[in-house]
This record gives C-alpha cells, sequence and structure tokens, in this order.
C-alpha cells in the first residue's frame, strides 16, 4: 500500500506574488493545504502504525475480552503486546498499564481517583497552574466536593520549584500532580525532584505525560512516578486512545469514574479498543527507537527557526525557560503585533496561539499569564510546534512568513508607530474596554 | 487499495478559502488582506483629528485619524482624508479599515452618526467580534473630538491674538 505524505513546502509556495502595496496580500495564490506546524496540538499517524492497526480494522475484530473463541484470543494478544511495548518505553511493568480514551481521561481517573479514594483520611492536593485544562478543571470539581488544593505558582521561565511543593505538603495531602512539559511552552519541569520528594513524603505523584512520552526518555521507577498520563495522538498514534500508568508496588488505589464490566482492572470499564490500543502500542514502540533521531532533529529545526526569527526580527520573546524545555515546543511573543492577526496571515501555516483547547475564547492564555508575561505581549504570542515530519524546508518557509508578515502588520500597528516615535506604551493611560 | 484512491482527491478539494469562511466573513478577509487608508496623518496639523482607543492588555488599539476641510475652502467642512492604524485581530483591522472608507467625503455630524452596528452588519461581525466595532466607532468620535478640541483651542488663540492686536 501506497501512502503519500500532503505536508511538502512546495504545495503552498505562492505562486504569484503581490506587487501593489506593502499591507497587501491579497493576490498571493495558496494552492494545497497548510503546513502543518501545530505539533502540540496533534500529530500525523505514523504510516507505520497504520498499518500495524489496519488488520485490526478489518478482519481481526474481535473483542478483546470474548474468552471463548479465537477471535477474542487474537484481539487480547493483540493488546497484551501493545501494554508491553509501553511498558518497555517508560520502564515498567505491563500490568501497570490502564487503557483509556486519552489523556484527558487519564489526567481525571488520576486526580479525582485518588483523591476520592484516600478523601477519608487526606483532602488535600497539590498542582501548578500552568497544568493543561483537564487536570485544572478536575481539582475545580474537587474542590466542590470539599477538598482543598493548592494551585502553586511558577517562576517567570515556567519552572517550578520543588522546595515550594516541599513547604506546601502536609499530612493531610493526598496526590501532588505536575505535569512533565507543557503543552504551551514546552517547559519541562524537574520531575526527579519532585519524584525524589514525594516519595519521601508518602505522598503520590502524578504527572501529565502526554508531551512528553516518546519525546524524552521516562523512568518511572528512577523518577518515582506513582500515576502518568499517556496520549496516542501525540506521538503519532491515534487519537481516542491513552493510557494511564499506575504503580503496583507501593499499590496506588483508584476510585474508578466509570462504571461497567470491570475491564482494565475495574480502573476504567469498557471494550478496550483493539485497533487503537495497537496504535498506540506500536507508536510507542517506534517512538523508543527513534527518540534519539527524532530528539537531534527536533533540536535542529528549533535552532534553526529561532537563530532565523531572532536574528531578522527586533522585539521578540520567547516565553518558557530555554535551558530547560522540549526544542519541538517554541512560543514566541512578537511584539506590537496581535497574535490573531498574525494567524489569519499565515494562513498557509498551521499554528496555534496556544492550547488548542482554550483558543476559542479571547482571553490571553492562563499560561502565559501564569508565568508573570505582560498582557500585551500574551496576545502577541504563537506557538510552534515541530514533528517527525517536520522538514527544513518547511521551517524555513515558515520562518520567511513569519518575517514578512510580521513586518506588514507592524507597519500596520499605532503601537509598532508609537516606539519608533520614543514613546513609552506604559505611560499612556489607556481607555478600557 | 481502491478505496484510498479518493482521499488525496478530497484532500485537494478542500480549498484555503473554505476553511476561513468558517471564521471570519469574506468582507472582513478582504478588509483585511487589502486594508484601504493605512497609514498616519500629521497629528499636529489644526486640520487633522486623532482618535487612540483600545488597550494593548485588551488585545485592540485602534488609531484612526481625520483630515477635514478648510472651513473657508469648504463651508460644511467634510473630512477629506482619513488613516488609521490598528493592533488587533482581524476584525478589528477589518472594523477600523472600514470606519476610515466610510467618514471620506462625509461631513462631521454624518461621521458622527456612524454606528457600530452598520460596522458589524457590513463585515457580518460574530458575537465575539462586536467589540471590534464598537471599538471602531469610539476611533471615530475620538477623532472627530480631537477635531473639534483643537478647533476651539485655535479659535481661542486667534481671538486672543486679535484682542492683542486691538489693545496695541
Amino acid at each position: 500500500m501506497c501512502l503519500i505524505f500532503y505536508f511538502s513546502a512546495q504545495s503552498t509556495i505562492p505562486t504569484d506574488l503581490s506587487k501593489l502595496g506593502e499591507e497587501n496580500i491579497l493576490v498571493e495564490k495558496i494552492d494545497g493545504r497548510p503546513l502543518y506546524m501545530d505539533a502540540q496540538a496533534t500529530t500525523p499517524i505514523d504510516p507505520r502504525v497504520l498499518d500495524a492497526m489496519l488488520p485490526y480494522m478489518l478482519s481481526q475484530y474481535g473483542n478483546a475480552h470474548s474468552r471463548t473463541h479465537a477471535y477474542g484470543w487474537e484481539s487480547e494478544k493483540a493488546v497484551e503486546k501493545a501494554r508491553e511495548q509501553i511498558a518497555n518505553l517508560i520502564k515498567c511493568d505491563p500490568r501497570e498499564i490502564i487503557f483509556t480514551s486519552g489523556a484527558t481521561e487519564c489526567n481525571n481517573i488520576a486526580v479525582k481517583g485518588v483523591a476520592r479514594f484516600y478523601s477519608e483520611k487526606k483532602k488535600h492536593v497539590i498542582t501548578t497552574q500552568t497544568e493543561h485544562k483537564c487536570v485544572l478543571d478536575s481539582c475545580r470539581a474537587l474542590e466542590g466536593e470539599g477538598f482543598e488544593i493548592t494551585y502553586l505558582p511558577v517562576s517567570n521561565t515556567g519552572l517550578i520549584n520543588a522546595s515550594d511543593i516541599e513547604k506546601t505538603i502536609s499530612s493531610n495531602t493526598s496526590l501532588v500532580s505536575v505535569m512533565m512539559v507543557n503543552n504551551e511552552i514546552g517547559v519541562k519541569q524537574p520531575i526527579h525532584e519532585i519524584g525524589e520528594l514525594c516519595k519521601s513524603k508518602g505522598v503520590f505523584f502524578h504527572t501529565d505525560a502526554a508531551q512528553a512520552v516518546g519525546k524524552i526518555p521516562i523512568d518511572v521507577n528512577e523518577m518515582k512516578i506513582d500515576l502518568m498520563s499517556i496520549s496516542g495522538h501525540k506521538i503519532y498514534g491515534p487519537k481516542g486512545i491513552g493510557a494511564l500508568y499506575v504503580r503496583r508496588r507501593p499499590r496506588v488505589k483508584i476510585h474508578p469514574i466509570q462504571s461497567g464490566g470491570g475491564q482494565e482492572r475495574g480502573i476504567r470499564s469498557g471494550t478496550v479498543p483493539t485497533h487503537l490500543v495497537v496504535g498506540l502500542g506500536e507508536a510507542c514502540e517506534i517512538a523508543k527507537n527513534e527518540m534519539k533521531y527524532d530528539h537531534e532533529w527536533m533540536e535542529k529545526l528549533s535552532n534553526r527557526l529561532l537563530n532565523k526569527i531572532m536574528n531578522r526580527i527586533p522585539h521578540v520573546v520567547r516565553n518558557g525557560d530555554s535551558n530547560h524545555s522540549y526544542p519541538g515546543c517554541i512560543n514566541l511573543s512578537f511584539a506590537y503585533v496581535e497574535g490573531e492577526s498574525l494567524l489569519m496571515a499565515l494562513k498557509d501555516v498551521a499554528l496555534s496561539s496556544g492550547s488548542a483547547c482554550t483558543s476559542a475564547s479571547l482571553e490571553p492564555s492562563y499560561v502565559l499569564r501564569a508565568i508573570g508575561t505582560d498582557e500585551d505581549l500574551a496576545h502577541s504570542s504563537i506557538r510552534f510546534g515541530f514533528g517527525r515530519f517536520t522538514t527544513i524546508e518547511e521551517v524555513d518557509y515558515t520562518v520567511d512568513r513569519v518575517i514578512k508578515q510580521v513586518e506588514r502588520l507592524r507597519s500596520m500597528s499605532p503601537l509598532w508607530e508609537m516606539v519608533q516615535e520614543g514613546i513609552d506604551l506604559k505611560s499612556i493611560q489607556w481607555s478600557q474596554h | 487499495m481502491s478505496i484510498f484512491k479518493y482521499i488525496p482527491k478530497n484532500i485537494q478539494g478542500y480549498s484555503m478559502n473554505n476553511i476561513f469562511a468558517v471564521y471570519y466573513h469574506e468582507k472582513v478577509i478582504d478588509h483585511y488582506e487589502n486594508p484601504r487608508n493605512v497609514g498616519s496623518l500629521d497629528k499636529t496639523d489644526k486640520r487633522v483629528g486623532t482618535g487612540l482607543v483600545g488597550a494593548p492588555a485588551c488585545g485592540d488599539v485602534m488609531k484612526l485619524q481625520i483630515k477635514v476641510r478648510d472651513i473657508q475652502v469648504d463651508e460644511q467642512g467634510r473630512i477629506e482624508d482619513a488613516k488609521f492604524k490598528t493592533f488587533g485581530c482581524g476584525s478589528a483591522i477589518a472594523s477600523s479599515s472600514l470606519a476610515t472608507e466610510w467618514v471620506k467625503g462625509k461631513t462631521i455630524d454624518e461621521a458622527l452618526q456612524l454606528k457600530n452596528t452598520d460596522i458589524a452588519k457590513e463585515l457580518c461581525l460574530p458575537p465575539v467580534k462586536l467589540h471590534c466595532s464598537m471599538l471602531a466607532e469610539d476611533a471615530i468620535k475620538a477623532a472627530l473630538s480631537d477635531y473639534r478640541i483643537k478647533q476651539q483651542n485655535a479659535q481661542k488663540e486667534l481671538e486672543e491674538v486679535n484682542n492683542t492686536k486691538m489693545n496695541e
């Protein structure tokens, strides 16, 4: 079978360039689809993953929980193989993997499940302000049930200080939840330190590793992680599948959210989707084998993008700690240019101004607010997300477009004009609306 | 695997315009891609009124300037030129571009009659973008009021000069 990728840079290069005004981009004809630069939102499925999945979508359709016939047995075998592939990637026991519908469900089960199970003795949960919405919202739900939640602030580079967690942990604390790699600014949290700390204090440690699994090396035992959320579609696997790592020794007990047939050790009832699970397993195996190569590729691409943009455009700020971050996620603020208008101008590149879950609202990103980005810069941010299939040509094309459009929009920006005239924008009394 | 032959056709049939039509009306895209009257007028000129509204923290700042014909030349005082610069989303840029287009050739009183609802209607703005059209109306009003203040000050200066001359 032949699968052709439609991500090539050539297909979107404008055929007719504008010679009218500097502001005019009307006559740029765009063929084909935009380049994809939003790998934190989702990634394309790897053709090798699809190949592994196809038999289970066509002929091998048995229910993995059917014990009475060959259809069930072959599916069960496939599910168990996938469990092993995931366990190999994060260095745990296959029995510690629970299949779910995705990282959001994993985070819900982990945060609510652990907090509720131990609620008679402990009613305190610690998390950070830059977590994914599903963790924050699960915590809000717990607050409604009478739990006490601490939302720890992060430094202005986005990193959490382990000593802040230490100060907050009390005898009432049941769970600490800190994400491994941030989805908006790519910052890697000091998971080793936090894991060590939680273990010494006898508190369970959950980490949302949706953006980290398969991209950076993870060893749940070395990192002392008790629960970890994994997503399929962030690692070139299918959408609608995720896995939750739950430690067996010492055992982490969970109050299940979903009632049903007791599949997945009673933690997540419901028929396991064999084809998706096989896809996730295959994606994890590929990620394990190619992690070093992929990571080097991400570094190469991100350095290229950063160097070119920073050298060519002034007043660009990188959000998040550049020393402790995953290179495939770069969040830049282009001062004096509004992010949404820049995205509209870069219509042949699929980019995002932050999390896909919050881009429908007009509010600037809460993650950028949490790291203390000025509100006007928070409105000017764009996230560049590279993936395994991103090419150098695509990065170069994106950079050229960004430079051109930032210059165009700055020529239209009253703020840029005022800055050029030497006016301090902070000295102006702005009318709020 | 004949079923896969159909995939590329479907993908190619998905044109860029369709993608954007979901979020922006074509009139917004037209004004955004081909903005009218971008630029600045001399803000020290007595015949130029400048309106600066919005705030960077809110993600929208509009600067709208109007230039009114000399009253000695044109009694009605029509607006001969209008320019804008906008920091904001596509709808904000489109709203201010449309506003400059509309005020040109109008008298000050006519320009004061322009309503944000007209701008919103013309650009088919969705509810979340209505504040862009309100900001454009505010910008017109601010520019007109700046012009009036300038004219009044000029009038006063003129009178003072005349008074001092008479005293001499």
